[in-house]
């Protein structure tokens, strides 16, 4: 049977399609102002790329922020359920899971057989977040793409103790102004996600293997900077990005 | 079907406790013509003397919550930013202060205080707070110390407190120009303590399932038990409200059309979004079945002799929820989760209250380990609506339904 998973982030849209859950194709765009025109958009880019109609789909399951606007969805089903489901998939032993989203960061506990046993998010608050790291590459004038080969340039990352986006900002800017090197900045914002990301996935307390989901998952530097702060090593997958949409795919195949 | 089955849902007393409430109102704030005095009390501070003595108790923040739950906060903590205090104090701080300024909120401000009691047992915040007030109206301000109870109540402690009772009662003396009514005394000392007893017993119908009464209802009918502790009217109403929920539990109605998942809730409500959270919970079929706000207003029965009020309440009123230990306050949310059958904890985390949620993370961490139950963290304030951000909450809680059903099933 085939099933779809559509992830409706606050930055991007993921979508994914499964035959007995095998991967057939997975899809990536921006998500805009408006989710539910996203979703729509995603899920029929998938379909004609692979030369199939609606009704070959058999399940649908949508995620993200935006799930519950995705109308054409069988049912929406949380980030956190489907980056488990999606993590497990792509490496049956890994036992936590974290993800830094748009607006969201996540890590998840998984018990043995995979279920979710507990999980936390952070605060209310855009630092440690894939929005913060926007912010800092508009401040560098870098593309964020090119952040993670950057900052592994480092020689010294530079020190941003700020916990708040808009006065780390600030700081990156002085950083600029006093003529700090962009690497070292690149790689001193990394290590202050790193640390807040990792003081909530303690808490919870990681247990063995982790895997870092999601699109931040790409930037190296980040991977580097968490790993060392959870003293951790962190397994990615090249398709980090879609483990939410491929989660809600998979879970799309079984019943309620 | 569905409305009958609505219809048979409604608490009956609520109608009651509206008009009690609208008649405590409006005899407060026509104090001035009755002439009589109007006392402005810390929400756990001392309020059976002054009952004695036949002033009349008004609680800042008993209309703190009317004003978060009218969503009138946001608008007053602007106006005490704009004062020059800080976004971080308590908003139920912030929103008493500027609504003395202008009369505002639901009701128009509240009457004009001849004296201001206040009890540290909960926060150190009311200090200031009330100071300023003091300040403010120029009334004079009795400072009811209560040493925090980090694992014990001892006998210093006991002799520090007890010396303040005594003088409470020459300060209500003092102002009222005439001698204490030690008699009036013993009689509202013994409704409060019937009044708490009932209370507690309200709130032990929520053990039945389906559960009649949730943490949502306890919120309302919760006003009584603050503001009017140690008369008849409450006893009354609580012994009503305990009738109507014993037989709601013979007929097996439940607060929420159908109860599958009980929780526990911890920290004020969000006064400005308890309808959006029960529904919330609801649309899991959760109900919130326990919670440790509305209870802290019965916790230290234990500790009160009805026959010596006075005597007792030093120790009565120093070891309340707000003033132990952490591990005594994980102690207790262990205990109502067994007591009430919980299968998850939800805190709320709020950016008021630095002493109810100082310590949840060890809380939680505690209660996760010794119950082996899962439990859930939510940011947002009780009254200050900046604070909560809908989209974030709604995943969260989404996902904790997701574990506790995929747990249970
Ligand atoms: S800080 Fe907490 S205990 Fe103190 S007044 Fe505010 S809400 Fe009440």
């Amino acid at each position: 049977m085939l099933t779809a998973g559509i992830d409706v982030g606050s930055i991007s849209t993921k979508a994914v399609l499964l035959e007995d859950g095998r991967f057939v194709r997975g899809r990536v765009a921006f998500t805009g102002y408006n989710a539910e025109a996203a979703g729509r958009r995603i899920f029929e880019e998938i379909l004609q790329e692979s030369g199939l109609t609606e009704d070959a789909v058999g399940g649908i399951i949508a995620t993200g922020y935006g799930r519950k606007s995705v109308s054409f969805a069988g049912r929406a089903v949380t980030e956190i359920l489907c980056h488990a489901a999606g993590a497990r998939y792509l490496d049956a032993e890994i036992r936590s899971v974290v993800d830094i989203g748009g607006q969201d960061s996540k890590a998840i506990v998984l018990d043995a057989d995979g279920r979710v046993k507990t999980f936390a998010m952070n605060d209310k608050c855009a630092a440690g977040t894939g929005r913060f790291l926007e912010v800092m590459a508009r401040a560098l004038e870098v593309d964020l793409d090119l952040f993670g080969a950057l900052s592994l340039q480092a020689e010294n990352p530079a020190r941003i103790s700020s916990l708040c986006t808009v006065f780390a900002e600030s700081e990156v800017i002085s950083l600029i102004a006093r003529g700090e090197k962009r690497e070292n900045i690149i790689a001193g914002i990394h290590e202050s996600i790193g640390s807040r990301v990792s003081a909530m996935a303690r808490r919870l307390g990681m247990v063995p293997p982790v895997m870092m989901t999601g699109g931040v998952a790409k930037n190296a530097g980040v991977v580097q900077a968490l790993g060392k702060a959870l003293d951790l090593p962190l397994r990615v997958s090249p398709q980090a990005q879609l483990t939410g949409a491929i989660g809600a795919a998979f879970l799309a195949a079984r019943p309620e | 079907m569905a409305s009958t089955g609505e219809d048979k849902r409604k608490v009956k007393a609520v109608k009651k406790m509206k008009d009690i409430m609208t008649t405590y109102y409006i005899e407060a704030k026509t104090a001035a013509q009755t002439g009589r005095k109007v006392a402005w009390i810390t929400s756990g501070g001392p309020v059976e003397p002054l009952l004695a003595m036949d002033v009349i108790p008004v609680y800042p923040e008993n209309h703190g919550a009317m004003i978060g739950a009218s969503k009138m906060g946001v608008d007053l903590c602007e106006k005490a930013e704009a004062m020059g205090y800080a976004s971080d104090l308590c908003s139920y701080a912030r929103s008493d202060i500027a609504c003395a300024t202008v009369n505002g909120g639901p009701i128009g401000g509240l009457p004009r205080p001849d004296m201001l009691i206040c009890g540290n047992n909960i926060c150190g915040t009311v200090l200031k707070w009330y100071e300023v007030q003091a300040r403010y109206f120029g009334c004079p301000l009795f400072i009811f110390d209560t040493p925090f109870c980090h694992t014990e109540f001892n006998d210093d402690m006991r002799r520090y407190v007890r010396r303040q009772v005594d003088e409470y009662t020459a300060f209500l003396a003092e102002a009222c120009g005439r001698p204490f009514d030690f008699d009036r005394m013993k009689e509202v000392g013994r409704l409060s303590v019937e009044g708490q007893r009932t209370w507690q017993q309200v709130l032990d119908t929520a053990m039945n399932r389906p559960a009649p009464i949730s943490a949502f209802d306890a919120f309302f009918h919760l006003a009584l038990i603050v503001t009017l502790r140690g008369t008849q009217i409450a006893v009354d109403y609580y012994r009503e409200l305990l009738a109507e929920m014993r037989e709601r539990a013979a007929e097996g109605i439940g607060s929420i059309p159908n109860e599958k998942y009980r929780l526990l809730w911890d920290n004020l409500p969000v006064w400005y979004r308890t309808k959006w959270l029960s529904e919330k919970f609801a649309s899991h079929g959760a109900c919130l079945v326990a919670d440790t706000y509305t209870s802290a207003w019965c916790g230290s029965l234990k500790y009160m002799d009805e026959n010596d009020f006075l005597g007792s309440m030093a120790e009565g009123y120093s070891r309340i929820y707000l003033n132990i230990g952490v591990d005594e306050m994980a102690d207790t949310v262990a205990a109502m989760v067994d007591k009430y059958g919980v299968d998850g904890v939800v805190l709320h985390s709020n950016r008021s209250c630095k002493p109810y949620s100082l310590g949840q993370y060890d809380i939680q961490r505690i209660v996760e380990e010794r119950k082996g139950i899962p439990s859930l963290m939510i940011e947002a304030d009780m009254v200050d609506e900046r604070a909560f951000s809908e989209s974030q909450i709604d995943t969260r809680i989404d996902a904790f339904m997701e574990v506790i059903r995929n747990r249970k099933n």
